[in-house]
């Protein structure tokens, strides 16, 4: 079957599995819509042709069995289901083998959000920036509760499990940027739990790795406001003054705000910073003490960063 | 043969009067009469009461999370959260609620404690189950645990999937004790009927009934019972487990604690894919009658369906770790899941093949219990053939938790059980309740549920495919066209079930009276009036011919038998012949 068929269904071929798996896909898909007009169309047949014409029933055949058939629609389907068993076997191991020349990413899943640590010691948060053609290994753990790292244009799915890592390996095969989704269900956000693959040369890939370290030439308040949706602040906190998960930001800077033990705290930058590195230290009254330290997340320089686009929002 | 005919219709004419006035219905009178019940007859109403409620509920809270999902395609942006009928927190509430209850409340009780209660006895000849007061005892615990389930909706809900998955049901808020507490209870409920069934089959059949003329409805409930006895103490111990780690920090689950909370999805699959079987099995049973009767045909390969409810009863077993492929399990377990995997599969294959060569040469009607067959047949093997997909290595690495599962489960969950479950409803609803419904509007009906279930679900498969993750409350831009024809179709399923309900409650009040036969089946609960009396049989009814002999046995509306004159063996006519004074005693003796 034509490739750009099937294509069509799923989404993009973005890495050396996915055209396996889609073969794969498209085989069972044949086989399986084969079959069913099979048995629809002689079931039709049988409903027209065997109909009661009479009234009443009249006494009908005594057929009850016969070997030879019955042989036969046992071995075909055993045998179709074995052979697309050992294919399923095959193209599954493709995604578990390693290659020895893999580059390592640290997946962490938390509530709610990707977070990706690089071998030079980069991190990013629901941007997963990964150079064309390499063999990635994705070492994948949890700090809560379950989650499970799912791209589908690659593919593959792992789970993301706390105490323990799970390994997967892929190998890009096409520039762009791909959905990727949490797959295990996690609670209030698990849908808003998502991120991007950005698939890039290995050029622009090493110039990104700088940038995410940095924020290159951008002003402060500018890299914060990029940190604000690459550290996926936005899945919780506003910056238009409605409430969700976490306080919105708008205007909170140098205003006193009440906690949830009663005290009353002055927004300033030690206390953001804090909030940051240990933010259950001071929760926000009517707020849950939900949010995971950044401790390790975030560079000096990062925060700062957020600090002075918060003062921005007036 | 001429002598038969007349002996029957003197029985008929003196019993007339006597079915009017006195059946388990009417008699014995009172409320406490039905409370107190023995008669498996009346504990099966009580069943279907009480399951229907919950069915109710259950497809409600499918509605609304359905109607919620019409809302979300502009994105996922927090604005986009704070719009829509309910937040995220309700949602996920919503979603574990619907699966918890059809599945717990709904249909693992659906076909065994409502349609097996009710014909079980009467088609092995029984008076009633082994254990009547057993049997009372399954409902009351079943009302029991529902009410643990009611009353962690009321109060603060759960939000954790119907499969409790730890570290998460330790952690969230909720009632989590309350409902898994309640799960834990319905499970003795479950198993109370399972060890009655098995109890009853063995020891309970009528003279000449042997296991291998036993309606294959008796074969499919047996080996459902099995699996009912055999994996529902696994999952007693693993929600047992659960509550003590949520109340106590046991540490067995909480990887914070050392345990292994992988552990528990061992344990919950280890009883939760069995009971997949526990659902379908006696809907594959109520298809066997169904299709022999609107064939009324011999069915054809009576041991191979027998053989492969039991085969599929003990595989099912052995197939947990198929629900776990991502979840970090070494790859050999996986492997060796996969391959057993598809070996469960064709049994379930074998029995379609059976089913509609059973229809080869026979004369064929179309009544709604077959026009249920029908559905079910088309659709369980759509969800049998996407079992397939998911069964298959790395496809389902790609297709695991999203909503090509969702479609898939639903296709065999309510395309089979379900759809097997409203066959079997109106098959037996006239020996029920003495009335007939109204086939037009029961062919209305189940048209616009056949319709509404796919459109509500087909596309489901398409967004799986396309990576769509289940349990979503927001969703991307890309499945948006999807998700607003999902979210269609069940505004057609709901007017199925309406009409549905309106025809068979206006049946109770305004449908004709039921003949003993309205379908010209041979079982032994069609040789007995509508609804049947208290006692069932008076006496002991024998078996003279199987309950799948259209070749050669003719019992019309009235319970009127003939022999097929050009049938071959003379012998075994004779015979029963020769049996035939036994047999009419003792269902005229009741007048």
């Amino acid at each position: 079957m034509n490739p750009k068929v099937s294509t069509s269904w799923v989404p993009p071929e973005a890495s050396t599995v996915a055209r396996e798996v889609d073969s794969l896909i498209v085989f069972i898909a044949n086989a399986s819509a084969i079959l069913f007009v099979a048995v629809t169309l002689v079931s039709l047949y049988y409903l027209w042709k065997y109909r009661r014409k009479s009234e009443k029933p009249t006494f009908t055949s005594s057929i009850s069995h016969n070997s030879r058939l019955e042989i036969i629609w046992t071995l075909i389907p055993t045998v179709l289901v074995i052979m697309i068993f050992f294919w399923g076997f095959s193209s599954y191991m493709d995604m578990r083998v390693i290659p020895a020349n893999s580059m390592q990413i640290k997946i962490t899943g938390k509530k709610w959000f990707w977070a990706f640590d690089y071998p030079n010691g980069t991190n990013s948060v629901n941007e997963l920036v990964v150079p064309v053609g390499k063999p990635i290994k994705a070492l994948i753990s949890s700090t809560d509760v379950i989650h499970s790292f799912y791209v589908p244009a690659f593919r593959i799915k792992m789970d993301a499990v706390p105490n323990r890592y799970t390994t997967i390996s892929f190998t890009p095969t096409q520039e762009g940027s791909f959905d990727i989704f949490c797959a295990e269900y996690c609670g209030t956000s698990h849908s808003g739990m998502i991120g991007k693959v950005h698939v890039k040369t290995e050029a622009e890939y090493r110039k990104w790795l700088e940038e995410a370290e940095s924020g290159g030439k951008m002003a402060p308040e500018e890299f914060g406001a990029k940190l604000y949706v690459s550290k996926a602040c936005a899945t919780c906190h506003s910056i238009d003054g409605s409430a969700n998960t976490g306080p919105t930001w708008k205007g909170i800077f140098g205003k006193k705000h009440k906690m949830a033990d009663g005290s009353e705290v002055l927004v300033d930058e030690n206390y953001i910073r804090q909030s940051i590195l240990e933010p259950n230290a001071k929760v926000v009254a009517g707020y849950q003490p939900v949010m995971p330290t950044y401790q390790g997340l975030l560079k000096d320089k990062q925060i700062d960063a957020l600090i002075e686009f918060i003062k921005t929002l007036k | 043969m001429a002598a038969l005919q007349q002996a029957d219709v003197a029985g008929t004419v003196k019993t007339t009067s006597s079915e009017v006035s006195r059946n388990y219905l009417n008699s014995p009178k009172g409320i406490w009469s039905w409370i107190y019940t023995l008669d498996h007859k009346r504990i099966a109403l009580l069943y279907l009461f009480t399951v229907m409620t919950f069915f109710l509920v259950g497809g409600i809270y499918a509605l609304v999370l359905r109607f919620e999902l019409w809302f979300h395609g502009a994105g996922l942006q927090a604005e986009v959260m704070k719009r829509g009928l309910v937040g995220p927190d309700t949602y996920n509430q919503l979603f574990t609620l619907h699966g918890a209850i059809m599945v717990f409340l709904f249909i693992v009780p659906s076909i065994p404690a409502i349609i097996g209660n009710f014909v079980l006895p009467l088609m092995l000849g029984a008076k009633d189950l082994a254990f009547p007061k057993l049997n009372l005892a399954s409902y009351y615990v079943y009302l029991f645990g529902a009410i643990f389930c009611v009353y962690s909706l009321l109060s603060g809900g759960v939000d954790t999937g119907w499969t409790f998955y730890t570290p998460y049901s330790v952690e969230t808020k909720g009632s989590v004790i309350s409902m898994t507490l309640g799960a834990f209870i319905l499970g003795f409920s479950s198993i109370f009927t399972g060890i009655n069934f098995i109890v009853t089959i063995h020891k309970m059949r009528a003279p000449g009934m042997t296991w291998f003329n036993m309606p294959l409805f008796v074969w499919g409930m047996y080996a459902t019972s099995l699996i009912q006895v055999m994996a529902t103490p696994v999952l007693g111990i693993t929600l047992l487990l659960l509550i003590f780690e949520r109340a106590f920090g046991i540490g067995v689950f909480d990887p914070a604690l050392g345990g292994d909370p992988v552990l528990y999805q061992h344990f919950f699959w280890f009883y939760s894919h069995p009971v997949v079987y526990v659902m379908i099995l006696p809907a594959m049973a109520i298809i066997s009658e169904l299709i022999a009767t609107f064939s009324h045909k011999k069915i054809f390969g009576y041991r191979p369906i027998a053989f492969s409810s039991v085969a599929i009863a003990l595989v099912s077993f052995l197939v947990w770790g198929h629900h776990m492929f991502t979840s970090g399990q070494s790859e050999l377990t996986s492997t060796i899941f996969s391959f057993l995997t598809f070996l469960v599969g064709i049994p379930s294959g074998i029995k379609v093949f059976n089913w509609i060569a059973t229809m080869y040469r026979g004369s064929l009607t179309f009544q709604a219990p077959m026009l249920y067959t029908h559905a079910f047949l088309s659709l369980f093997t759509i969800g049998g053939l996407t079992g397939i997909f998911l069964g298959t290595l790395s496809v389902d690495i790609h297709l695991h938790d999203t909503y090509f599962v969702v479609a898939h489960f639903h296709y065999v969950m309510m395309g089979g059980a379900v759809m097997a479950f409203l066959g079997g409803l109106h098959y037996w609803w006239p020996k029920m309740w003495g009335k007939m419904y109204d086939e037009f509007w029961a062919a209305v009906s189940a048209a616009l549920i056949f319709i509404g279930f796919n459109v509500t679900f087909f596309p489901q498969f398409i967004m799986g495919l396309q990576g769509m993750p289940r349990r979503y409350y927001a969703y991307l831009d890309q499945y948006q066209t999807m998700h607003m024809l999902s979210t269609f179709g069940t505004w057609i399923l709901a007017l199925g079930f309406i009409v549905m309900a309106i025809y068979l409650i206006h049946s109770l009040f305004a449908g004709k009276p039921a003949p003993k036969n309205p379908w010209y089946a041979l079982g032994l609960e069609w040789t007995i009036p509508s609804p049947p009396p208290t006692e069932n049989f008076v006496g002991n009814p024998r078996m003279l011919w199987g309950c799948y002999d259209y070749d050669r046995v003719m019992m019309d509306k009235d319970g009127l038998v003939t022999f097929n004159p050009d049938f071959k063996d003379e012998h075994e006519h004779e015979k029963i012949e020769k049996q035939e004074g036994k047999r009419y005693e003792t269902t005229r003796s009741f007048n």
